[in-house]
């Protein structure tokens, strides 16, 4: 998105901006009017705050567990493999 | 609990006990990552075997100038994308939806009603176990790219220039596809109480 300069930024930028912000991507001056922003809006704090619980929600989907008949599956085509292989 | 490199040294060798932990360790995640790319489980669990034959094939040829991880991780993207070509999969169009629904904003750019906390709630054990479904489906839900990105950082954790590498994508291109993806699941994760709270 494009920032003018000296300008607040408005909440509408601010959720756009969000990843950027949390990546570390934003420069020196971005970053400064973004935090300017938060420190004035409680609503925009608060949107952070949810991506940043999503983000951590996101990261306890754990994979399904292996089977015990795919493990035994996995240890015959292991030896299948490494015989063909030689 | 053994690392990586440790098993890849014992697979090196022939122990196939090593190569099954390796597959106990991270097939979940591989099918997870090949379903974004793939029609149906049945292909996306061809495509993870067929990436394994290739571990145990290339093993030796694997230099450990990257991790392991991000090895195994690009080798399956690259089969799972040749099978979904292969499938002729139609790939939804990915829109530059807005982050948040522009109907939420007044005609200045500000929020027009208050921002509900429930943040809170999605820490808390119990909520978030009854969310983890919703958010699932979310994930599942998302356009291809933006899935993978989102799947390869915030699930499996892989620092940014690893998933560029994964997926030979820039990192401006990775940060506008987590973006996306991230603000998609929050507003699930938002309407899922919205609900919840009536």
């Amino acid at each position: 998105m494009l920032l003018r300069r000296r300008e607040d930024l408005v909440c509408q930028q601010v959720v756009e901006l969000v990843s950027d912000y949390l990546e570390g991507a934003l420069s020196r001056s971005q970053r400064k009017r973004f935090e300017a922003h938060l420190r004035a809006c409680p609503n925009c704090s608060g949107y952070l705050e949810q991506m940043r619980a999503t983000i951590r929600a996101t990261g306890t989907l754990q994979p399904q567990d292996l089977s015990p008949e795919a493990r035994e599956e996995f240890t015959e085509l292991f030896l299948r493999w490494r015989s063909e292989e030689n | 609990m053994d690392t990586d490199e440790e098993l890849l040294e014992r697979l090196r060798s022939g122990d196939g006990e090593a190569f099954v932990t390796l597959v106990a360790r991270y097939n979940g995640s591989l099918l997870r990552l090949a379903r974004s790319y793939v029609p149906n489980d049945a292909v996306a669990e061809e495509a993870v075997q067929d990436s394994w034959v290739g571990v145990v094939r290339g093993v030796e040829r694997f230099e450990g100038r990257s991790s392991f991880k991000t090895w195994l991780f690009r080798i399956v993207v690259n089969r799972a994308r040749s099978a979904g070509a292969r499938e002729q999969r139609t790939v939804p169009i990915e829109r530059a939806e807005p982050a948040v629904d522009p109907a939420r904003f007044d005609a200045g750019g500000a929020w027009a009603q208050p921002v509900v906390a429930w943040e809170a709630d999605a820490d808390d054990r119990m909520v978030a176990a009854t969310w983890a479904r919703c958010l699932r489906d979310a994930l599942d839900g998302l356009p291809e790219r933006q899935r993978a990105v989102v799947i390869l950082r915030d699930v499996e954790g892989l620092a940014s220039n690893d998933v560029c590498e994964v997926l030979g994508i820039s990192e401006g291109n990775q940060r506008v596809l987590l973006h996306r993806g991230r603000s998609r699941l929050r507003s699930v994760l938002e309407a899922e109480l919205a609900v919840r709270g009536r």
